[in-house]
């Protein structure tokens, strides 16, 4: 038997936590954090008119300045989706991989963000394995840096364009977002929370609006401090549960990269998680679907549910490349009007 | 020889029951007199006297710290036990316990030796604890009794835990038989793999894995259940750098029962929380990792309710580069010597009105009680002559730049500090003076 801690009786006064230095480039989105209501209404407003756009007129916004996509993880979607937004815009891009580089030598994230620098870079997208690589590079550069995924930590870009689908269908017509925009509205999401910075970027960004976040998955993949993280997160283990109470469904992958020795039935998991036709029909015949991609097929959602008529995953992917404009077009905006560097 | 006289200054000695004025006379290296303010004869012809005016200062005995990493031999980019002492004495630290995870690893009488030459340019006294175990691999425990001849004050595999049972039971056997205490970093590392801070919602918001406050606290209470086994009033039991309330029960509870569990606590977990990590600060990054908030109030709790036997900083310098990375791959620990004194009276004494002489003591005269060394952490006639000299009032702003340790590694940059270093005197020689 373990001993009880023992009451604290006193309150004390105790050292308080400095502020955050972060972002100390204006153009900077490292977190869903760093948008403010008017800022995501203004990035909102730049991506459908930046879509609307002759691509010739487009083509000069940001014609000639030096962008670079460094790349520590692999990806398809997303580094051809930035890399599409900021050609769009005119800029050169530059793409740096860890399989092609450097780094593979051992440089350090900050001498490869000195050298990118050096070589006139103006702004850094960056994907990287570790949690917080972000925060470091922008440190270390006090370049403008765009988070395109950091380890388990956010995925900002992926969240501002599953707002921008949801918003699509849920509040069609909407100029301004505030944070009653989505009141209402609850959006599950299910699967491997733990592992996913798709998730915790959603769950940092959607309550601001006044949308609700049910979170749905196994205890070793959903651990309860899960519900901490913000205002207006709650979670609901029963997946039929959760179905039947929300308008939006975003179904996650499992992340066996990730999983580090954890054991899990994948059988068990199907059974219990796995979004089917049946289960749709039957608990949310109207709910919008979505899905970070990749997919894996015949896991987390069925072919049919994938390609049917709710989902929306095609849309999102298309909503990437209008969002990662105006999230490109901000980040170098800011520099002219100089940032807080 | 020349002599050092301290005139004017308040002279609190918790060991000996000591706070009013006096002047002292130190020659030799030791304590040659303590008298009432002006009764010093300073011309009786044995040679030079020089004086130092502490009018309004506090004369203490010189602080211990029985946790810190010189990284000497081996890591000497780090820190060497030159510039480590260097800081130690600007903390007002006149003992150092460095703890033998080096390269290679402190585990043999020759390498104890090497620690305490004089080549090795330390200008306050090294005490060496050697590695518990061969290599600190936690299987073959070392010959104590030749350790011990050589210097070494305790035991330990700091950096990591003796996880097998029967080796830490073998080691708390051979370690009372040497008369040595067993100080065990009480970490279950098969709970911490892949853990870069603390298991909970700022682990969970930030994307790290976490590291559960059960790691330390079933290893520590393991390890009470050996010493309570083994029945040798010999035995003793140090629990390194305690962070989490359930440890700090657990040593409670021993204490209770009788047994020799003893226990430190480091500055950072008795000021921060998991919550000063803010952004991936990997100098809020060390192992224990900084806890939760109640885990934290637990640790105050029990320094001013005395389970807490000793301040020790785990002073663990690391080279900026190693510190410049992305968290996860960040090397845990970071340097705490010179900002430990002035954390202790900024906070536990002007905060938390612990009484000054019972802050002193837990840096100064219990742990010399822990470790066992003789005539240290007391002014009394006849020990040896190590001070500190501070200005009790003197509020300042700690600069890492400015450090005497060869790493700038501390969350403490630009925090405010109570209580200004004058002069450090280790063993009747000043080794530290800031007149500013
Ligand atoms: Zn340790």
């Amino acid at each position: 038997m373990s001993p009880t801690a023992t009451p604290v009786r006193r309150q004390l006064a105790t050292p308080p936590v400095p502020a955050s230095p972060f972002p100390y480039n204006s153009g900077s989105l490292l977190s869903v954090l760093d948008l403010s209501l008017d800022g995501l209404s203004q990035l909102l407003a730049r991506a459908t008119a930046l879509e609307n756009q002759d691509p010739l007129l487009r083509d000069r916004i940001l014609a000639k300045r030096r962008v670079a996509l460094l790349f520590y993880e692999s990806s398809t979607r997303t580094r051809t989706s930035f890399e599409l937004a900021a050609k769009g815009l005119g800029a050169d891009t530059t793409l740096v991989s860890s399989l092609s580089s450097s780094i593979e030598k051992g440089e350090s994230l900050k001498d490869t963000g000195l050298t990118l620098r050096a070589l006139g870079t103006e702004a850094i997208i960056l994907r990287h394995n570790s949690s917080g690589a972000p925060w470091l590079l922008e440190e270390s550069t006090h370049l403008p840096v765009l988070n395109a995924g950091d380890g388990m930590h956010e995925h900002p870009t992926q969240a501002l364009l599953d707002l921008r689908t949801i918003l699509a269908h849920l509040r069609a017509g909407t100029g301004e977002v505030n944070a009653g925009t989505l009141a209402g509205v609850t959006v599950a999401i299910v699967g491997d929370i733990l592992h996913s910075r798709v998730a915790r970027s959603n769950m940092l960004l959607l309550p601001r609006l006044g949308a609700r976040v049910l979170l749905c998955g196994p205890k070793e993949l959903l651990p309860e401090q899960a519900a901490q993280m913000g205002p207006g997160i709650a979670i609901e283990r029963d997946f039929d549960a959760a179905l039947g109470q929300s308008q939006v469904i975003m179904m996650l992958r499992i992340q066996a990269e990730r999983l580090a020795g954890l054991q899990l039935d994948l059988e068990d998991y199907k059974a219990n998680y796995q979004l089917t036709g049946q289960r749709l029909a039957a608990h949310a015949p109207q709910a919008l679907v979505l899905h970070p991609g990749p997919i894996i097929r015949g896991m987390e959602v069925t072919a049919g549910v994938a390609d049917g008529p709710q989902s929306a995953i095609l849309e999102q992917v298309r909503n990437g490349v209008a969002i990662r404009m105006a999230v490109v077009e901000r980040a170098l905006a800011a520099d002219r009007q100089g940032g807080r560097a | 020889m020349t002599a050092l006289a301290i005139c004017g200054g308040r002279l609190v000695d918790p060991a000996a029951g000591v706070d009013t004025a006096k002047d002292i006379l130190l020659r030799d290296g030791r304590v040659a007199e303590i008298v009432s303010p002006g009764k010093l004869k300073l011309n009786n012809g044995a040679g030079d006297i020089e004086t130092l005016d502490a009018a309004g200062l506090i004369v203490a005995p010189g602080l211990i710290d029985m946790h810190v990493h010189l990284r000497e031999p081996g890591q000497g980019y780090k820190e060497t036990i030159a510039t480590g002492t260097a800081a130690a004495a600007a903390g007002g630290f006149t003992a150092v316990a460095a703890m033998p995870n080096t390269t290679p690893v402190n585990d043999a009488p020759e390498i104890t030796r090497w620690m305490q030459e004089p080549e090795r340019g330390a200008v306050v006294r090294v005490f060496p604890i050697a590695a518990a175990t061969r290599g600190s691999k936690g299987e073959a425990v070392n010959d104590y009794a030749a350790l011990k001849s050589a210097g070494a004050v305790a035991v330990s595999d700091d950096g990591k835990p003796i996880l097998k049972d029967s080796v830490m039971r073998e080691t708390l056997v051979a370690a009372a038989r040497a008369g040595l205490s067993v100080i065990q970093h009480a970490e279950d590392t098969r709970m911490t793999q892949g853990g870069s801070m603390n298991l909970g919602p700022a682990a969970f918001r930030l994307g790290l894995r976490g590291m559960p406050p059960e790691a330390e606290s079933q290893i520590v209470e393991r390890d009470i259940r050996l010493v309570a086994d083994l029945h040798d009033p010999r035995a003793h039991l140090h629990v390194a750098h305690t962070s989490t309330a359930t440890a700090l029960a657990a040593v409670r509870q021993a204490r209770r029962n009788g047994l020799r569990v003893t226990c430190e606590v480091a500055p950072h977990h008795f000021l921060l929380t998991e919550e000063h990590v803010g952004f991936y600060n990997t100098h809020a990054k060390m192992c224990p990792p900084l806890r939760s908030a109640a885990d934290r109030d637990a640790m105050i709790e029990a320094l001013l309710d005395g389970v807490v036997d000793a301040i020790a900083t785990d002073h663990a310098p690391h080279a900026t580069h190693e510190k410049e990375v992305e968290f996860e791959n960040a090397p845990n620990g970071i340097t705490g010597l010179e900002t430990a004194l002035g954390l202790a009276l900024r906070w536990l004494h002007k905060e938390w009105k612990m009484p000054l002489g019972r802050v002193l003591s837990l840096l100064s005269a219990q742990p010399a009680a822990l470790l066992g060394l003789k005539a240290r952490g007391t002014l009394a006639v006849g020990s040896i002559a190590d001070v500190v000299i501070f200005d009790p009032d003197a509020e300042w702003t700690f600069d890492a730049r400015q450090s005497k340790s060869k790493s700038r590694n501390t969350p403490f940059d630009g925090w405010t500090m109570q209580g200004k270093v004058r002069w450090t005197v280790s063993e009747g020689r000043i080794v530290y003076s800031d007149r500013g």
